[in-house]
């Protein structure tokens, strides 16, 4: 695969909470050789008030993403839930909005918009992207990535090349963490008992560090960690392929 | 239904030890041995396919079927009855108990009765209804609720189950909590119920609409018992239940109970078309219940959750329901099918809590036999529901917190200069409350229910935009 231009679609979260998760894809682009662009117009995909029942003031949001990314052959997110959002999502804010010309154009973009881990080995063909990792680490497989993206096994197939990692797997790793968006906070107590298996599961592990592709369902676990005082923290995945030797 | 809502209700089972662990490992062991199952047959997916396609057929021509069954039934001997919903229900099965001069029925297990508090409209006018399933058996003598759409009992162990059993049984004294044992207490109980009941109640899996056939599945027989011994026998099913013809058994026989037992085969399958002389039951009435369903048939977007065969594989996979059990939804239909179904059958006035009682994992979309697509179906009710609140819920609905915060957002993701300020204000605001490590213990509002239980990462002092800009700059 050649040289690509390749739109990053940080997802807002990213941007203001995770900064250092939008440099790494960068990093790790351009070491691979690609261009990656930022298109500074972006804002949010909408996904959290397409979920919670606010459908129609979403609707907004997947029109000004059609505009900013509409040119863009390859989009990368580092955000397994807001790439479902985009080509699972729209689609119904489109029927919603009983617009059929967004309809036509969600449909367009749809597939043009990758979960990083998806663009690395399905559309980049990269599966060994030279990082190097010295640590213990536990992949959850968050579930919109798992269920909606299908992920599958690329983002392992990524980290069993990593150097130095020692990967461990998690147990009922396919079990939501329990974040869920407006559900850690409305259902608050249910998630907090969905969060305390997931985070035994991790602590069985001894992994020092639980990663997965999408910093929202981290933020929840990495929150329980850290309250906890655990011992253990959270790591988008972008980060530890992006991270290299002496670096 | 009480109003109390899902997260109250939530909160009290989640600290109800000994149920967790009871659903934890009925849970558990009804996952694997579904998976194994399910594992088995190579073109599952294609089964469950043929399983959508029958029901969305079936749905598609629903009062047509409906006639048809109807015509099949009385040409088989049998008698039909339409009721617009469960009072109505409830008054026809009364009036032909009490057409025989009895004052019990037996029951086989049936959503559709508990749905139509079918067993406290007979009391009242004084006819006992028996639960004969074991599962129900327990539910009924502990005057207790149903869990769960096929192990109602489910929340029990076999511990709780041995005292209960010593306590409301005859002669069970000596009682082990042994599964087998407990099986036999229930078994003599049942079994003097059986031979003097002079009418039987069931519910329907399916009706097929070109033979008039009624079809039960079943574990234990004790349902069998009912439809065969008694000599006037009432089934009451919801409409949605009809399939159009017998072929459509084949598919569904098959996916039934590998995704509710987790077994290739069920032990018993009852089908009967109206009555046959000197064979079973001499009378046969089939009541159609509405109850909602045909609201719920209007919205193209939520008419799926009638494709249901209440397998409960959604029930078991889903983590909500794992943890807080069947009785915080407060409804005869609980877990993800129920979140659903709940507040669609009651047209939005009840369980509308429900569609927010999901992570939206998408477990249980992955198991269901019938393809019921329910996180889309979820979103979608959240907003029906929402929609419906700003509508019609006056001043406090148009102007609640939630929604004021939600179109606020909105309208700062609507362009880049008020997206960049909040970024900003963002990091401002938060400043009293940061500490350590970059971390929120105690943050005030809303965000309250996420700090009660986890520490909320500060926003870092700068954007990812920022940095992109000082680095092409």
């Amino acid at each position: 695969m050649g040289a690509l231009r390749i739109a990053l679609f940080i997802a807002c979260f990213n941007d203001t909470l995770f900064p250092e998760t939008g440099k790494a894809v960068v990093r790790l682009l351009e070491r691979l050789g690609h261009e990656v662009v930022f298109p500074e117009e972006q804002t949010c995909c909408g996904q959290m008030h397409a979920n919670s029942g606010y459908g129609l003031e979403a609707v907004p949001l997947a029109r000004r993403f059609v505009r900013v990314f509409g040119e863009y052959d390859a989009i990368v997110t580092p955000s397994g839930s807001c790439a479902a959002m985009v080509r699972d999502g729209y689609p119904r804010l489109a029927e919603l909005a009983e617009d059929d010309r967004l309809g036509g154009e969600v449909a367009a973009v749809g597939p043009r918009v990758h979960e990083l881990s998806e663009l690395l080995v399905g559309v980049l063909g990269v599966e060994d992207v030279g990082a190097y990792f010295p640590h213990r680490v536990t992949y959850h497989p968050t579930c919109h990535g798992l269920r909606l993206l299908k992920v599958g096994d690329r983002p392992l197939r990524l980290l069993r090349q990593v150097k130095g990692i020692d990967l461990v797997e998690l147990p009922d790793a396919e079990t939501c963490c329990g974040f869920g968006g407006t559900f850690a906070v409305k259902n608050a107590d249910t998630s907090a008992a969905m969060l305390t298996d997931k985070m035994r599961a991790v602590l069985d592990t001894r992994a020092e560090i639980c990663t997965a592709l999408d910093n929202s369902c981290l933020l929840h676990i990495g929150g329980g960690l850290s309250r906890a005082r655990a011992g253990t923290r959270t790591v988008h995945l972008a980060e530890i392929l992006a991270s290299t030797e002496g670096a | 239904m009480s109003d109390k809502g899902f997260p109250a209700a939530a909160r009290e089972a989640l600290a109800n030890t000994q149920q967790r662990r009871n659903l934890g490992h009925a849970t558990r062991t009804i996952r694997a041995k579904r998976a194994a199952v399910v594992g088995e047959v190579a073109d599952w997916e294609a089964l469950r396919d043929a399983g959508a396609a029958i029901k969305a057929s079936a749905m598609a021509r629903l009062p047509e079927l409906l006639e048809q069954l109807e015509a099949s039934v009385l040409a088989a001997g049998g008698q039909v009855h339409w009721a617009r919903d469960g009072a109505e229900a409830n008054a026809i099965l009364t009036g032909i108990v009490k057409a025989h001069g009895a004052t019990e029925v037996v029951k086989v297990k049936s959503l559709a009765s508990d749905e139509i508090e079918m067993n406290e409209a007979l009391a009242a006018e004084g006819i006992t209804a028996q639960e004969t399933d074991l599962a129900e058996l327990i539910v009924q003598l502990g005057d207790d609720e149903q869990s769960h759409i096929l192990v109602p009992a489910i929340h029990r162990n076999r511990a709780e189950i041995r005292e209960l059993f010593r306590r409301t049984l005859d002669d069970a004294g000596d009682l082990s909590d042994d599964p087998a044992e407990l099986a036999e207490a229930a078994r003599r109980h049942l079994r003097k119920r059986f031979l003097s009941a002079r009418v039987g109640v069931s519910g329907a899996n399916f009706a097929v609409a070109d033979t008039g056939t009624i079809c039960v599945v079943e574990s234990e027989g004790n349902g069998r018992m009912c439809t065969t011994l008694p000599d006037v026998l009432v089934t009451v099913m919801g409409i949605e239940k009809v399939v159009p013809a017998f072929e459509d058994l084949e598919v569904m026989l098959q996916l039934l109970p590998r995704s509710s037992t987790g077994e290739r085969m069920n032990p018993y399958t009852s089908l009967w078309t109206g009555t046959t002389d000197g064979d079973g039951p001499s009378e046969f009435h089939l009541v159609l219940l509405d109850g909602g369903r045909t609201d719920v048939l209007a919205d193209p977007h939520g008419r799926d959750a009638l494709h249901c065969i209440r397998c409960s594989a959604c029930l078991n996979v889903c983590p909500v329901y794992e943890r807080t059990g069947g009785h915080a939804y407060d409804s005869v239909y609980p877990g993800p099918i129920g979140a659903i179904l709940t507040p669609q059958l009651a047209g939005l006035r009840e369980g509308r809590t429900l569609p927010w009682a999901s992570s939206l994992c998408g477990a249980c979309y992955e198991v269901c036999p019938v393809k019921i697509d329910i996180p889309s179906m979820l979103v979608h009710l959240r907003g029906r529901i929402v929609r419906d609140a700003a509508e019609h819920g006056g001043v406090r609905g148009r102007l609640s917190g939630e929604r004021l915060a939600m179109q606020g957002l909105a309208r700062a993701f609507g362009s880049r200069r008020r997206y960049e300020a909040a970024q900003k204000a963002g990091r401002v605001g938060q400043w009293p409350l940061a500490r350590g490590a970059g971390n929120i213990e105690h943050a005030p509002g809303p965000l309250h229910a996420w700090t009660a239980f986890r520490d909320l990462r500060a926003v870092p002092g700068e954007a990812f935009r920022d940095w992109w800009r000082t680095r092409s700059s």
